[in-house]
């Protein structure tokens, strides 16, 4: 090929891949419009009074079409019926009768991170900025303190390896910071290794106490946290995740059963008093922060394979008498309100 | 675009580049960057975005991301050598780059069948695999383009043609997801289309240099392929330098988190300071380039360092303001601008043509490897001190180490820079 021929081919071949690629990229842009005008896959209702303060399940919609994303809220006593559908967008959030916490990704050509916590009105508090994607975020039972969790991300220029930011703030305005600053113990004597990461914390009905996942050199544990003393103390391997029970007896948590370097997550419950620990018959890899339904069974998270951005609900009992439920179809981040 | 002149005389070389403007460099060299660009468009609008692919459209954890990362660090900088190696030896730069850029596209294919975890990884390891094939005989095109008194300068282009992707690719990315938040496919598919028009330029817009057989046959001298070529006391001094000056280099994300704990707004924009630094990179990579032709390469390479010295100074002041978050930015660029290109510029000039290859992917592996050592012992440092404390003892550190380099640069200043300087008036 001549050097004329060789330049007309490059510039052919670039139109097509470029032209092909953009071609595409607008199909899938009207294709998403197109599904966000469309009705929503599940039946809904508008938020009114008397279902926002009822006792509910609240969570982020996923179901493809009007109110995707938006928080939305079932009755306890009714999980599969109509939902009742907000105006907050959120990628993870949390709700208590009073206080919600919404973290999400402003996506935009900048595109960045926040956690906003609002009121039971919708009016916003308070706003933090996140290093990265939203994680885990939990408000305890009496409203008084909330945790969130962020990845640290960035390209490749800034990248320090993977890492999380997990904060406790209380609501009137005093916080208690990264829990990197938090001294951990583990057997006994401070471990201060670098690539030191915690996340998924769960409050317990002492506002001093909490629970939450600290990992250090491909090893996790399980850690009792004290907010007065700014100390985390492992109390078992292997659990990261947490979820305390409502009576405070037992802490469901998704325990890691790879044997090869990839993980692979099965639920499992710890007797807090027994120290029995129980893994759960649910056969697929669950990657969440379970939530407790009542006293007997819990809520997670599976995202759907056959559609990106989806994902349902189910539920199991922490007996582990019983296969795991569909329990909200195309829902994602549960909390349980109980009003 | 492709070069028509006696391919013996690579003397002549920059004669066939443009001689407007900003680009009085070879259009090769302006070719690659381009290459450079688009490929760095693929890769970073993948990396950008795939931590929230894994977490939230896979549903899974990107718990061992950072160790995997690690790894490939390592794995890349051997290959590296590797890739420099065999460039040497076939005296084929062109096609072992080619087969480099090749490779990282081949890995955007397979990230739109893979599922799983375990997938995702092995596309990321085959890209950065790619990515150390290319780099030393990529950079051995760019020197045989070039000559003496622009070598710098034709880094600089080069450099900030790539940088610019780097920036672009993420931003990319986002946009896409703007438009359409679960639009994974698209960035992919908009990824492959990048690095495929990136190898096909490459392949074919670039010349097939010799480097070798066009010093044979410019009657020097035969010089086949040997690793005693790079026994050259400059190189070796260069590698002792860039090495010293490399332990002392912390990872920018050390730089950036220790910002966004200390003030709102690098907290807000966290994940875009990244951004921040690149922007300076490519506005300063040529001025710097032609910089280094003019006062000389180890000067400019050092008084990188000194800029490196200064980012970490604002970094750790206590009243630190957005100004200061700024200026952090600016300095890491001029960093990068006055330290990436010239590196390979001096590697390059302190070694015989036909093995610049190996010399040029020889220094940048130091580089890499030390770096790597410098990020694992701060983190170690970070967590045993605080940030405030470890960062002082890094500067304090790299003031007597940039002394030190200093004295050892001296020898090489003259031959350093010389650029005929009647060049640069025209």
């Amino acid at each position: 090929m001549n050097p004329r021929l060789r330049l007309i081919v490059a510039g052919i071949l670039t139109l097509l891949l470029l032209g092909g690629a953009s071609a595409y990229g607008i199909t899938e842009i009207a294709a998403y419009r197109a599904r966000l005008d469309a009705p929503s896959q599940v039946r809904t209702t508008k938020t009114s009074p008397d279902t926002a303060n009822a006792p509910r399940i609240a969570f982020r919609n996923t179901a493809a079409g009007a109110g995707y994303g938006l928080v939305s809220s079932v009755p306890i006593a009714d999980p599969s019926g109509s939902r009742s559908v907000g105006t907050l967008p959120c990628d993870r959030v949390y709700e208590t009768a009073s206080r919600t916490i919404c973290l999400r990704i402003d996506r935009g050509i900048v595109t960045t991170f926040s956690a906003t916590l609002l009121d039971h009105s919708g009016k916003t508090l308070r706003t933090w900025g996140l290093p990265g994607f939203p994680s885990r975020t939990r408000i305890s039972a009496d409203s008084k303190l909330v945790a969130f969790t962020a990845f640290v991300t960035g390209a490749a220029y800034a990248t320090v390896g993977f890492e999380t930011v997990t904060e406790i703030s209380s609501l009137d305005g005093t916080a208690f910071g990264n829990l990197e600053t938090f001294t951990l113990l583990v057997d006994g004597s401070p471990l201060t290794a670098a690539d030191r990461n915690f996340w998924g914390v769960t409050f317990t009905a002492d506002d001093n106490v909490f629970y939450a996942t600290a990992a250090s050199g491909g090893l996790t544990w399980l850690v009792r946290g004290d907010l007065a003393a700014r100390t985390l103390t492992a109390i078992r391997q292997t659990a990261e995740c947490p979820s305390i029970s409502p009576d405070g007896s037992h802490i469901a948590y998704k325990k890691n059963i790879s044997t090869t370097a990839t993980a692979f997550w099965s639920i499992a419950v710890l007797d807090l008093r027994s120290g029995v620990e129980t893994v759960l018959p649910e056969k697929h890899n669950v990657d969440d922060q379970v939530e407790w339904l009542d006293n007997s069974m819990i809520l997670y998270g599976l995202p759907r394979t056959d559609q990106a951005g989806d994902s349902d609900v189910w539920s199991i009992a922490i007996s582990g008498s019983a296969t795991p439920r569909l329990f909200i179809e195309h829902a994602w981040s549960p909390s349980v309100v109980r009003g | 675009m492709y070069i028509s002149l006696s391919k013996s005389d690579h003397q002549n070389a920059p004669q066939a580049g443009r001689r407007t403007g900003l680009v009085r460099v070879s259009s090769v060299v302006v070719t690659l960057g381009i290459v450079s660009m688009l490929t760095d468009i693929s890769s970073e609008s993948v990396a950008a975005i795939l931590p929230l692919y894994v977490t939230s459209a896979l549903g899974l954890s990107t718990i061992a991301y950072g160790f995997i990362d690690g790894l490939n660090q390592g794995v890349s900088a051997i290959v590296r050598i590797g890739g420099g190696w065999v460039s040497d030896r076939a005296d084929r730069p062109k096609w072992i780059a080619f087969a480099g850029y090749a490779l990282s596209a081949v890995a955007k294919v397979w990230l739109l069948i893979a599922t799983g975890f375990a997938a995702i990884i092995a596309v990321v390891t085959i890209d950065r695999l790619g990515k150390g094939i290319r780099t030393g005989p990529r950079d051995a095109l760019i020197t045989a383009e070039s000559v003496p008194s622009n070598l710098g300068r034709s880094f600089g282009v080069h450099r900030m043609l790539d940088t610019i992707g780097a920036a672009v690719g993420p931003l990319l990315a986002f946009l896409i997801l703007w438009l359409v938040p679960t639009g994974y496919t698209v960035v992919f598919v908009v990824s492959l289309a990048a690095a495929a028009v990136g190898v096909i330029i490459l392949g074919l817009l670039v010349p097939d240099r010799r480097p070798r057989r066009e010093r044979e046959a410019a009657g020097r001298e035969r010089a086949p392929f040997r690793w005693r070529s790079l026994t050259d006391p400059r190189l070796r001094r260069l590698m002792v330098v860039a090495g010293l000056l490399g332990v002392l280099t912390i990872g920018d994300g050390f730089v950036y988190l220790a910002l966004q704990a200390r003030t709102d707004f690098a907290a807000q924009w966290f994940p875009l300071l990244y951004v921040g630094t690149n922007v300076a990179f490519f506005l300063f990579a040529v001025p710097l380039g032609r910089l280094a032709d003019r006062i000389g390469r180890s000067r400019v390479f050092v008084g990188g360092h000194a800029a490196l010295l200064l980012a970490y100074g604002c970094a750790v002041v206590p009243f630190g303001g957005n100004v200061t978050t700024i200026l952090c930015l600016l300095l890491l660029g001029a960093f990068y601008a006055a330290t990436d290109g010239v590196l390979a510029a001096l590697a390059g000039q302190f070694t015989p043509q036909g093995s610049t290859a190996s010399g040029i992917a020889a220094a940048q592996t130091v580089v890499a490897l030390s770096r790597l050592v410098a990020s694992t012992g701060f983190g170690v440092l970070w967590f045993a001190l605080g940030r405030g404390n470890a960062l002082i003892i890094v500067i304090s550190a790299l003031v007597i180490a940039i002394g030190v380099a200093v004295m050892l640069m001296r020898p090489l200043h003259s031959s350093g820079s010389t650029a005929p300087l009647t060049r640069d008036a025209s």
